[in-house]
């Protein structure tokens, strides 16, 4: 009975940990439907994010360094701090900006590609916006508090003692982390079924040369979900960046996000979220009870040698459609 | 063919300048007349003006030029690789011809996006069949009429206020649309499941759906047993007689184009080479030694 509720615990750890996966790999899957570009630039998307926010919200002067370099001067803080909430909008804004400039600058020079050169152009924009980070902000290690509530939670733990008789140690973290990343899959969910823009975004995902038949400008949805793409990438870095500070380290939870992919598939948006959490709760479980027997450390590289398996067996994922060459 | 074209995809490679105003010429024969069994030809809806479309070396279209009037059908005929579809494909603005003027509703048309094209009311279905695959027939149809609904992403979400009136009213043509096509027994199902012909006339109820007032049909009927074709041409016939849309569509068919069209277009490698009424297109000589010794199915 102990042992069954201390797995118990894991699994509950290991859910809410997939939660982050899942959102970084959300981010990926959108954009891939939409315009099927395999977004390289996804996780560097979410360091970004997280350094604007932390950036506007602490008034920082954007390329201080910069100026400071070229006139002599001294900036460095406007001398303001700027409340989460607006600064979590004024952040979102900037990556609505950022999903413009992409369009603008990138994406449509590259039409009718191959997806490759595609893929090639997403490598180049996850290193131009790793150094544009550095520079607008700067590359010291940065610490991000929007108000959620951090540390082991008192009321989930003596809940569940009431409940089993063992109490559960669960990270508020994770619980608010949850609960924020459900919400905003249901806004998504709603988006994409009942407005129009939803339902256009589905139609370019499904087949582009109808839908410009039906007079849906495929311009503005990529831009669409180049923005939605950001802003779940906003919401990912204000978890990660929560947890474990603002730092160049955040861009490589994208690494995560791949096995994520190769579970989930890569058009799927439940394959996304179900395959992390798959991740997250395979990779706590097997720490557990396998990891001591073979050293530890073990969440290193799980994920990776189960998607490694999933791409001999399944190579479409869980979700993801049957593939087949047409000839 | 397979449109691996790279422009039609290709946002912003053109400035979307949209229309220079001007008058059309009104020539003789332009009268308008009212037809046979009794439908009304206006004026020239549509002008091509010494139309060229070139691939790399290759000239799909060679200075071609032909008008479509009002409320009639206009076939496009020609062998394999004629350029028929490259027409189409030039009036709907997938295509940019390197030369020449297209003319509608008496405007001159810059060069345009194919989405931009679509909201003059220009609706078109693809030679091969382009629907959305994941989705229901009805949800493939209410995507014709996407770009009219109005009310905003907040209201619809919430279903909220002129959103639900709206959908309700956009719902309601949907579905005479959905019972004038005779498909009503396949609304809910997933397009992806259904055969080949109800297919076609899935992507003819998405077409009609937006009510254009130019319906372009790349082969209708292609691949379709003798009953089905027999259906498709009565839903076209009927589509121009009871809404008085103007048609304009490939097909191989002969049978087919001489029943249904007013005015025939003859199309081969790129060239015009015959264009008038049925009977005449028939009798041309021109027209016949092109497609006598050419494989056509
Ligand atoms: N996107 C494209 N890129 C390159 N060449 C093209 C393209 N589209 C058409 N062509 C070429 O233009 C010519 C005319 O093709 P088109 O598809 O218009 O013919 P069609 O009359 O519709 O023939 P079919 O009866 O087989 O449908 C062909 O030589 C074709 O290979
Ligand atoms: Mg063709």
């Amino acid at each position: 009975m102990e042992q069954l509720l201390y797995t118990a615990e894991v699994v509950v750890n290991g859910l809410m940990a997939g939660v982050m996966y899942s959102l970084v790999a959300l981010g990926f899957v959108l954009i891939f439907k939409a315009s099927g570009v395999f977004n390289y630039a996804q996780g560097v998307l979410a360091l970004f994010a997280a350094l604007t926010l932390v950036g506007i919200q602490q008034g920082q002067v954007p390329f201080a360094h910069l100026i400071n370099a070229i006139t002599g001067s001294h900036l460095e803080h406007f001398g303001w701090t700027v409340p989460s909430l607006l600064a979590i909008l004024l952040t979102a804004g900037v990556m609505i900006l950022l999903a413009l400039a992409i369009e603008k600058l990138v994406l449509q020079h590259l039409v009718g590609q191959a997806p490759i050169i595609l893929f090639m152009a997403t490598i180049g924009l996850a290193y131009f916006l790793e150094g544009l980070g550095d520079i607008m902000w700067g590359a010291n290690v940065k610490s991000l508090d929007v108000g959620i509530p951090q540390g082991i939670s008192e009321t989930a733990e003596a809940w569940t003692a009431q409940l089993t008789g063992y109490g559960f140690f669960i990270d508020r973290l994770d619980i608010w982390a949850t609960v924020i990343a459900a919400l905003l899959v249901a806004a998504l969910v709603a988006f994409s079924q009942y407005t129009k823009q939803g339902r256009a975004m589905r139609a370019v995902a499904d087949d582009p040369q109808a839908a410009l038949s039906v007079g849906i400008s495929l311009r503005f949805i990529w831009i669409m979900v180049w923005s939605i793409a950001g802003f779940v990438a906003l919401v990912a870095g204000i978890m990660w960046g929560t947890k474990s500070g603002v730092q160049f380290s955040l861009s490589l939870i994208a690494l995560k996000a791949l096995p994520v992919l190769m579970l989930g598939g890569f058009t799927s948006i439940p394959g996304a979220i179900v395959g992390g959490l798959i991740i997250g709760v395979g990779e706590k479980l097997f720490e557990y009870s396998i990891g001591p027997m073979v050293g530890g450390a073990t969440e290193n590289w799980f994920a990776y040698v189960l998607a490694l398996l999933f791409l001999v067996f399944r190579p479409q994922g869980l979700f993801g459609e049957k593939i087949i060459e047409r000839v | 063919m397979t449109m691996q074209d790279s422009h039609s995809l290709a946002p912003g490679r053109h400035s979307a300048r949209t229309t220079t105003p001007g008058p059309v010429d009104q020539g003789a024969d332009v009268q308008p007349y009212v037809t046979a069994d009794g439908r009304r030809i206006g004026g020239v809806l549509m002008d091509l003006r010494n139309i060229t479309l070139r691939f790399g070396g290759v000239e799909a279209i060679k200075n071609i030029s032909f008008d479509i009037r009002e409320g009639e059908i206009r076939a496009i005929i020609g062998p394999n690789g004629a350029g028929k579809s490259s027409m189409l494909n030039v009036i709907s603005g997938f295509y940019v011809p390197q030369e020449g003027e297209v003319w509608f509703k008496g405007f001159r048309r810059g060069p345009m996006r194919p989405y931009q094209v679509a909201r003059l009311g220009i609706a078109r279905t693809f030679q091969n069949i382009a629907l959305f695959d994941g989705m229901t027939v009805l949800d493939n149809i209410m995507t014709g009429r996407l770009t009219m609904m109005k009310s905003n992403m907040l209201q619809q979400a919430l279903w909220w206020g002129t959103a639900e009136r709206e959908e309700i009213a956009h719902r309601e043509k949907v579905e005479k649309i959905i019972d004038f096509l005779e498909i009503q027994n396949i609304r809910k199902t997933p397009v992806g499941r259904l055969p080949y012909g109800l297919k076609k006339r899935v992507e003819l109820a998405r077409a009609l759906a937006a009510e254009p007032g130019l319906l372009l049909l790349d082969e209708p009927m292609a691949g379709m047993n003798v009953e089905e074709k027999e259906d498709m041409s009565r839903f076209i016939l009927d589509v121009n007689d009871e809404f008085g849309t103007t048609i304009a569509l490939i097909e191989h068919d002969m049978g087919v184009v001489m029943d249904l069209s007013d005015r025939v277009v003859v199309m081969d490698y790129g060239r015009k080479i015959g264009d008038g009424t049925p009977d005449e297109v028939r009798n041309n000589q021109a027209v016949i030694d092109a497609y006598l010794g050419v494989a056509h199915d």
